[in-house]
């Protein structure tokens, strides 16, 4: 009994010692000291539970950990930072696994190996589980699969798309609640399994890389929810505490995400989102005109004030190194720099923020959306880099455009912009940008990062 | 969101309803969930746009947390199917305990408020 009381004293430590990590990440200064205590009560969790009287075989158990920690580890050391949405969404289908087997292992033990009969609020506890468990663990590989790039990222659109994943939700639903009344049909508890892995997949399917942010936050949080259902099932406060918490930071993540797209969070939440319609209704006038790394160089080591504006195009070329050097030259000059990260730039949310960081840009630097946008009309040079919808004026001039509404870097009211940019392609939305086709605008072609070195190299001969 | 969360539970309340579950356990474990709730909603909240992906591999890490009940499905009394599911969990609930926190400190090492400065405690790598 005493050997009970740890264990439980450990379960505790550890709640609170997780809360006081979340709490930690409100600033960078006391993040990592948070960070740590967090690891700390997960250790202290994690040896209390080999405490466990109903242990009877540590063979599987230490095997398990080993190969865990190995691959976890490997994974994190060798992970470059411009693949961290590709581990999160991995990692999001790891966690997501490991409650959906707990909940299927702890049935099959009971209703199939035991013939026993087990209570209707386990059935729902162990349903939550599997449902939210496993829709995830496919989902979360396909947005892995779609951002790795191992298909292409763009929407998979179908006739009756909606009627059919809204109907295979239903179906799922209408055998988790016949279940609730009679546990013990467990043929129909497999086809709900494989029915949820399903609708995982079908849920994603529609939609486009742009809109991942939100995909990746939404299935954080269903991930946590399923922990925390795993801790209904077994009876595990820390399990529900823990798994509340990620279930709710992914929840608030993915309400920002939309704010910051000027979606709803009912769209999110029933899937029916991310095919852009490619007919704007407009046509854009004018031409884009290009300009030489030259002409930039000069007007860059003129200015008085920079605003640089990342987006996912700098995570893809790899470009935040180049961004930095650049600042530095231009720093060395009297130059005010800073950057401007908008909530849904990138693949997830805080991308830039960390590539940035990654480079050894001082978080001092950067400028949320709302505070950069008033310093716009004072800023001589925006350079845009690798971003598109986030920068578009339609959004907010033009009401037709799909994406109207929504919160954009007002680059446009600069007093000039260069856009780095690839090609003369419209992006991953398939929108056109009005931004490219202003006067004030000049197109910088080519591939972001040595565009960027060219220009630092411009900068200091001018 | 909290109160839409609350449906389900009230459900599950209700069947528990002469289903042998004690209501006083069952009801412990939902006011834990709904304070967590608050609690979730207040400490992340704060968190800023920043650190909004540390955010995410953080919260992932502390919820592989149900790797304590992997680790007692794959130790515990139970049939070799049981137990072979639990090892899968127990592989990939540790992939993220140890892997969500060391990356996030890898993160967390980087952001720097000045150039040269900054947070880092002398480039130890922890846990």
């Amino acid at each position: 009994m005493s050997g009970n009381y740890l264990i439980e004293f450990s379960y505790l430590f550890a709640s609170i010692f997780f809360i006081f990590g979340l709490k930690g990440l409100s600033h960078p200064k006391t993040a990592r000291r948070g960070m740590n205590m967090a690891a700390l009560g997960m250790l202290v969790a994690i040896v209390g539970t080999l405490l466990h009287h109903e242990i009877i075989s540590y063979q599987l158990i230490i095997i398990g950990m080993i190969i865990g920690s190995a691959i976890g580890a490997a994974m994190s050391i060798w992970m470059p930072m411009t693949a961290m949405p590709q581990r999160t969404a991995l990692s999001h289908a790891f966690g997501a696994l490991a409650a959906s087997l707990v909940g299927i292992s702890e049935y099959y033990q009971h209703v199939v190996n035991d013939g026993a009969q087990i209570s209707s609020f386990k059935m729902t506890a162990l349903g939550f589980e599997v449902l939210f468990g496993s829709l995830t663990v496919t989902g979360s590989l396909l947005a892995f699969v779609k951002l790795q790039e191992l298909i292409r990222g763009a929407p998979v659109t179908y006739k009756g798309q909606n009627i059919i994943n809204v109907s295979l939700f239903v179906i799922a639903a209408g055998i988790f609640i016949y279940l609730i009344y009679d546990p013990t049909q467990s043929a129909l508890f497999y086809v709900m399994v494989v029915l949820s892995f399903l609708f995982g997949i079908l849920l994603v399917l529609p939609i486009g890389s742009a809109d991942m942010p939100v995909v990746m936050s939404l299935m954080n949080s269903y991930a946590g929810l399923a922990s925390a259902a795993t801790g209904f099932a077994i009876g595990n406060n820390v399990l529900i505490i823990a798994g509340t918490l990620d279930g709710f930071s992914g929840f608030i993540l993915s309400i920002l995400m939309c704010k910051a797209m000027n979606r709803s969070v009912t769209n999110v939440l029933f899937g029916a989102f991310g095919s852009v319609s490619a007919d704007t209704g407009q046509l854009v006038e004018g031409v884009m005109r290009e300009v030489g790394a030259d002409d930039v160089a000069v007007q860059l080591a003129y200015a008085r004030q920079v605003v640089f504006v990342p987006g996912y195009g700098m995570a893809t070329a790899q470009a935040q190194h180049a961004v930095r050097e650049l600042a530095e030259v231009l720093e060395h000059k009297g130059v005010n720099v800073k950057y401007a990260i908008h909530p849904v730039a990138g693949r997830m949310p805080g991308h830039m923020n960390v590539l940035l960081a990654e480079a050894n840009v001082p978080y001092s630097s950067l400028y949320e959306l709302e505070q950069i946008n008033p310093e716009m009309q004072a800023t001589d040079v925006a350079v845009v880099i690798g971003a598109n919808d986030v920068v578009n004026p339609d959004a907010r001039d033009n009401p037709k455009s799909p994406i109207a509404g929504m919160p954009i870097i007002e680059v446009d009211r600069a007093h000039n912009v260069v856009v780095l940019k690839r090609g003369k392609g419209k992006g991953f939305s398939g929108l056109e940008n009005p931004l490219f086709f202003k006067a004030n605008t000049g197109m910088l072609y080519g591939d972001a990062k040595s565009s960027l070195s060219k220009l630092a190299q411009a900068v200091q001969q001018a | 969101m909290s109160v839409a969360s609350l449906v389900p539970s009230i459900c599950v309340l209700a069947l528990a309803e002469g289903s042998g579950v004690s209501a006083t356990a069952l009801m412990a474990s939902l006011y834990i969930f709904v304070l967590a709730a608050f609690l979730g909603y207040q400490v992340i909240s704060r968190v800023p746009p920043l650190l909004h992906t540390p955010l995410m591999s953080a919260t992932n890490a502390i919820s592989a947390i149900s790797v304590v009940g992997s680790i007692l499905t794959a130790g515990g009394k139970y049939s070799d199917v049981s137990k072979f599911l639990g090892f899968i969990a127990v592989v990939s609930a540790m992939i993220n305990v140890v892997g969500g926190f060391m990356i996030t400190d890898r993160m967390l090492k980087m952001f720097k408020d000045r150039i040269g400065g900054g947070n880092d405690s002398g480039g130890k790598e922890g846990r």
